[in-house]
């Protein structure tokens, strides 16, 4: 660590410091205002349903943007090179499009205030708890890797304590969170997109400048142990794991871009709160269309970052060739910033990256806090008190979680490769959930007891094939084991709740409207015409199929 | 109702442009007054004049957007402002 420090600490001065310092200060302001909006839990926990899409579009994508998209992808970027953006656009737009025009009309149609809160009205209480659990701890794991990405780099960069960067950096979420609740926090992580992008995009400009240009950038990689398959997106064997170039293509389609990334952006409530905190039922549905947009050119300005590091740092290059050195891939977007920004830029820069990772943190707070809760304390431990209590409930399970994350941070600090440890964890939680999920809003004949027990044997089989790729039995490399342990988890969930369905009883169809396709009248699915709604850019279907279509274009350039 | 106007008098968009704003300015000072060193780091841009003014005409874009599209307050709500 002491020899790391050496060599990554940056050279920030007065100025620098000074405008972080701004950022803070805005943050803390925000948090404060956004205070005076809430009232009730409601306000509290979904911002009083009240914020327009494309605040929330932007929310959508900056919750996920934190310390574990910005530096995982750069160092993915530098390790693999262009194939990483199927993260992007195999792996995040079609499935938040598929959110936006199939998913969200069940979601913000229903009323419901949170993802597990819809398990408990489609399949009741068993698959709810299971769903509530499990997710409240993902939360809190994935809070800790964020808090513990944050201190690193505050202790690298600027040389504070490990220990001091973690208080305080739980200090400043903990605060605007328990102040302005999901408002403070979507509003924080608008401004912190902004931020993000005026401090990542000069330094992708100034690399490209230095590696003279994209030709440039594909000759030196081309050069580079990296060779010229670095450059172009498919079949991507490498990140994929598997040598057949076909098996590759597959994997990365179903593996990655339909079971790993459906599970994740179309039920995670960290995401689809975002959504159901907006204005109405057009705005839910554009929330995750419009966050695609930006979505698809993110990773220009995270993995080119990464990629360029590779080969114009001259220590991350002697690691790429030898596999040993003081530096490693995570560290690719740090190394860029140090040779290339001046003081300033440097301070922006820092900046950005503080800003993701606290905003990615405060995401998981604010959901977490919102399940507990709603889902966990409001229905199973202390029921039937008024509204001002679960608000207050809401501010103390917040302090509780920081302080949780607080002791998992010290867990994500075992693993190398960060996302590789949050790729299993999705695998566990997301993928079978996925599968319960759109098997019970299409089918009205899955049972309650085909939904909790379906999760559950998915989410067995997803940790048995992880525990046989950790053992050795099954030999994949690269993100192969995810990919076959979510498709795994998602096919056996099926299996069991079809087979489970046919032997017990289903729900009474009366009970079902709203939440299973056959049996919700069109008007509940579909948005009702508001005054303001108007224009061809506010349909939803409409934003979809354009930002489908970009997304093929990319893909296709970048072949 | 009362308290989530007050919500909605909040526009987030003049606190970006307000913050991106300060940093403009902060920025394209440091480059007019950058040494030759800071933009040789930078392959030869001078990266804090740049950012600087890129930053000042997203500020000014933003400005524009509130002021053109100012938050329009849900008709329901207009009968208990009055």
């Amino acid at each position: 660590m002491l020899l790391k420090e050496s060599i990554l600490r940056l050279d920030a001065t007065a100025i620098d410091y000074i405008i972080i310092a701004l950022y803070f200060v805005f943050v803390l302001g925000i948090g404060y205002v956004a205070r005076r909006a809430v009232s009730s839990s409601l306000d509290f926990f979904l911002s009083g349903r009240s914020l327009p899409a494309w605040v929330t579009g932007l929310a959508f994508i900056s919750a996920n943007l934190g310390a574990i998209e910005i530096m995982g992808m750069s160092a993915n970027g530098a390790q693999y090179g262009i194939p990483t953006v199927h993260y992007f656009w195999i792996g995040a737009v079609p499935a938040m499009l598929f959110l936006g025009v199939v998913m969200m009309p069940f979601y913000y149609g229903s009323k419901v205030r949170s993802v597990p809160e819809f398990m408990l009205r489609r399949f009741g209480k068993p698959a709810h708890l299971v769903n509530a659990v499990s997710f409240a701890l993902a939360q809190v794991l994935i809070a800790g890797v964020n808090l513990f990405l944050l201190a690193t780099i505050v202790n690298v960069l600027l040389g504070w304590p490990i220990w001091v960067s973690v208080i305080v950096a739980a200090a400043i979420v903990l605060s605007y969170i328990t102040l302005g609740g999901l408002s403070a926090a979507i509003y924080n992580e608008v401004l912190q997109f902004f931020v993000i992008v005026a401090a990542l995009l000069p330094l992708t400009l100034v690399g490209l400048h230095k590696v003279g240009g994209w030709q440039g950038l594909v000759d030196k990689v081309s050069g580079s142990p990296g060779g010229s398959e670095q450059m172009s997106a498919w079949p991507g064997n490498a990140l994929s794991g598997f040598h057949n170039n076909f098996l590759s293509v597959i994997g990365i389609v179903f593996g990655l871009g339909f079971v790993l990334s459906f599970g994740y952006w179309t039920t995670n409530f960290t995401e689809v709160q975002r959504a159901l905190a907006s204005k109405n039922m057009s705005a839910a549905r554009r929330t995750p269309i419009i966050g695609s947009f930006p979505k698809m050119f993110i990773p220009f300005i995270v993995i080119i970052p990464g990629i360029i590091a590779a080969v114009v740092v001259p220590e991350l290059a002697q690691f790429k060739a030898t596999g040993s050195g003081q530096v490693d891939y995570n560290d690719a977007l740090l190394l860029l910033m140090r040779d290339l920004l001046p003081n300033g830029m440097l301070g922006l820069a820092i900046t950005g990256l503080l800003a993701s990772f606290m905003a990615g943190m405060a995401a998981n707070l604010s959901s977490f806090n919102t399940v507990m809760s709603y889902d966990i304390i409001e229905r199973y431990v202390i029921k039937d008190r008024p509204d001002d209590f679960y608000l207050r409930t809401g501010r103390w399970v917040t302090v509780a979680g920081t302080l949780i994350a607080i002791g998992t941070a010290a867990i994500a600090s075992g693993y190398s490769n960060l996302m590789d440890y949050l790729q299993q964890l999705f695998s566990f939680f997301n993928a079978p959930l996925f599968a319960t999920f759109i098997l019970g809003m299409f089918w009205k004949r899955m049972t309650a007891a085909a939904g909790w027990i379906g999760l559950v044997s998915g989410t067995a089989t997803a940790i048995l094939v992880f525990v046989l790729s950790e053992n050795g039995v099954i030999n994949l490399p690269g993100q192969g084991a995810s990919f076959v342990g979510a498709g795994a988890a998602f096919v056996v969930d099926i299996l069991i709740s079809v087979v489970v369905s046919t032997m017990t009883r289903p729900k009474e169809e009366s009970e079902l409207v709203g939440l299973v396709y056959s049996l919700t009248p069109k008007e509940q699915r579909t948005e009702v015409a508001v005054a303001g709604d108007g224009g061809w850019y506010r349909k939803p279907v409409l934003l979809a199929g354009i930002s489908l279509a970009l997304t093929i274009v990319l893909n296709i350039i970048f072949a | 109702m009362a308290d989530k106007k007050k919500a909605g008098a909040f526009d987030i968009r003049v606190v970006i442009a307000l913050l991106i704003g300060i940093y403009g300015v902060v920025l394209t000072i440091l480059g007019i007054v950058e040494k030759q060193s800071e933009v040789d780091k930078a392959a030869g841009i001078n990266i804090n004049l740049w950012g600087g003014i890129g930053m000042l005409v997203f500020t000014a874009l933003f400005v524009l957007w509130a002021r053109l599209r100012p938050i329009a307050v849900p008709v329901e709500e207009d009968a208990t402002e009055q």
